[in-house]
């Protein structure tokens, strides 16, 4: 139907994963040639080793790290969309909104997450408030992008059938702003992640509630670098992994449909 | 029913006493920008009619169809629907169907669905509203095709889709903007006997916008000729010609002549305008 599933499907997931086994094949060879030591560059092996070796505390973190990109993700789908819900009410709400969330958008999380830290007295909570603040703004924007987006044909048609607010909002501007939607969440997923770690890069909560960016600063600080790369593929798959649950959440509401799914499911 | 059946067999007599479908009053448009989309217009759509607004593009044939549907107001002058200003239409039980340029489908509902929307949105009543669904797509020879969407049909076919949403309420005024206009002329032709054939058998009062002079001449009783800069209607003319209207009609010199009487007419108003400005 267009170029990019003109690619046969095998081929698609075949050739990264043969450039992957390249690649660290490559690395394995090269560490061994050169005899890196391992508090520099560990070898493949040897960090496969270490995630073998050290998984129970490894995914133990990974839990806390997850669980907090979890919750963010979803508190900044439900008060993102939200708050895109009531910009599209009027113009004026938008106007006197919008540069405040732009303002939250721009300004680094690093700033901001130790007043969020100082001021929220739970850890917990303030980790998940500051990747809420990373990951809510492309959900607010292009769910309110979405919400205006609806054809101005089918508005006028709701027009004149007097159709009320609630019906032009339910029946035309929310399925016309699922697609921008799910965009959103594809871009919101990737940074509850990215918020969650930083946050805790800047929290440095350790003990039972610590996560993957803790087991990271801590294996810097003693030089265990097998650790570090270990807990750096996990937060790694774990980006993998949101994103491809997102890109299957909206491939079943899309799918039917929607342009930017068609062929998928076909 | 009954006395509305009559007045359609019966013609004028009884229409010259029943206030007009439409009345268009000394109606003009001036848009915020300044632009004076309208001039003047005075013109009357009576029951059973199907008039046509012909003219070439700016003349503000869409603009007078989308006053006389209520989607925008008048700078100047009145309009009345059956002798009523426009909100009393709803409590009068009137309904006003509207087929637009392009389908405007809802891509992500099927074509029942798209079809039932007018009926969902005024919360009809449920088996009613199967009954409506099911005879429209049954109008526009779609009944095979309810379960499918929108993407899977062709222009011609998802047109005839927005016609039977346009027709589920049984709408006491048809609006029709250049509907067939992005169609090639095979289907265009097509769907021009099939909406006179409709038109006809449901005794249909239609309001139809193009800019083809043949079609304008094929389907209508009344074509009001419109003129550009600033839109007017330069001349109202009547299509003298007995329905059901076939190929027969299309190849006649009494076809030929309206054709080019009406198309004399709109270069005129180009000419003038041209001149003017």
């Amino acid at each position: 139907m267009n170029e990019t599933t003109a690619v046969p499907r095998p081929l698609r997931i075949v050739a990264p994963v043969l450039l992957a086994l390249a690649v660290i094949a490559l690395w394995q060879i090269l560490t061994d040639v050169y005899a890196v030591p391992s508090y520099l560059v560990p070898s493949p092996a040897r960090v496969l080793e270490t995630l073998v070796a050290d998984r129970e505390l490894l995914l133990r973190s990974l839990t806390v790290t997850l669980g907090i990109a979890l919750v963010a993700l979803l508190l900044a789908t439900v008060f993102g969309t939200l708050t895109a819900l009531v910009f599209v009410q009027s113009r004026w709400i938008e106007m006197s909104l919008f540069p405040y969330a732009v303002m939250l958008q721009v300004t680094p999380i690093v700033a901001i997450a130790p007043l969020i830290i100082i001021w929220v007295k739970n850890t917990w909570i303030a980790l998940i408030l500051c990747a809420v603040v990373v990951a809510i703004f492309p959900i607010i924007s292009n769910t309110t992008l979405g919400l205006r987006s609806a054809d101005p044909g089918l508005l006028n048609l709701f027009r004149l059938c007097r159709a009320t607010r609630w019906q032009v909002l339910t029946r035309l501007r929310i399925p016309s702003a699922l697609p921008y939607f799910f965009g959103g969440l594809r871009i919101a997923s990737g940074l509850a992640l990215i918020g969650a770690v930083v946050a805790e890069f800047v929290a440095g909560t350790g003990g039972s509630g610590a996560g993957l960016a803790y087991q990271i600063l801590l294996a810097g600080f003693q030089l265990n670098i097998p650790r570090l790369f270990a807990a750096l593929l996990l937060i790694t798959a774990t980006g993998v992994a949101l994103f491809g649950v997102t890109i299957w959440v909206s491939r079943l509401a899309l799918a039917r449909w929607h342009e930017s799914e068609l062929g998928a499911a076909d | 029913m009954d006395a509305r059946h009559r007045e359609h067999r019966e013609g004028f007599a009884l229409n010259e006493i029943a206030p007009p479908v439409v009345a268009i009053r000394g109606v003009e448009k001036r848009f915020a920008n300044g632009t004076q989309a309208l001039a003047p217009v005075d013109l009357d759509v009576r029951h059973g009619e199907f008039v046509t607004l012909l003219g070439p593009s700016g003349c503000g044939k869409t603009t007078l169809l989308n006053l006389i549907a209520g989607l925008i107001a008048p700078s100047r002058g009145a309009i009345k629907w059956w002798g009523n200003p426009f909100s009393a239409t709803g409590s009068l039980g009137r309904k006003l169907g509207f087929v637009f340029q392009a389908p405007t489908l809802m891509p992500w509902a099927r074509v029942d669905a798209n079809v039932r929307l007018p009926l969902d949105l005024a919360h009809a009543d449920r088996a009613h509203a199967d009954r409506a669904v099911a005879r429209a797509l049954d109008l526009v020879d779609l009944e095979d095709f309810a379960r499918h969407l929108p993407r899977e049909l062709s222009g011609g076919m998802q047109m005839r889709v927005s016609i039977a949403r346009a027709l589920v309420t049984s709408p006491d005024l048809l609006l029709m903007d250049e509907p067939f206009g992005a169609l090639d002329e095979f289907t265009r032709q097509r769907l021009d006997d099939e909406i006179s054939k409709l038109w006809a058998a449901q005794r249909l009062t239609v309001v139809f916008v193009t800019h083809s002079v043949a079609e304008a001449v094929f389907l209508s009783t009344r074509v009001a000729v419109m003129g550009a800069r600033p839109g007017r209607v330069l001349d109202a003319i009547a299509i003298d010609e007995p329905f059901p209207r076939g190929d027969t009609f299309r190849v006649s010199t009494t076809f030929a002549s309206y054709a080019q009487r009406l198309s004399r007419l709109v270069a005129e108003a180009g000419a003038e305008s041209a001149e003017r400005t």
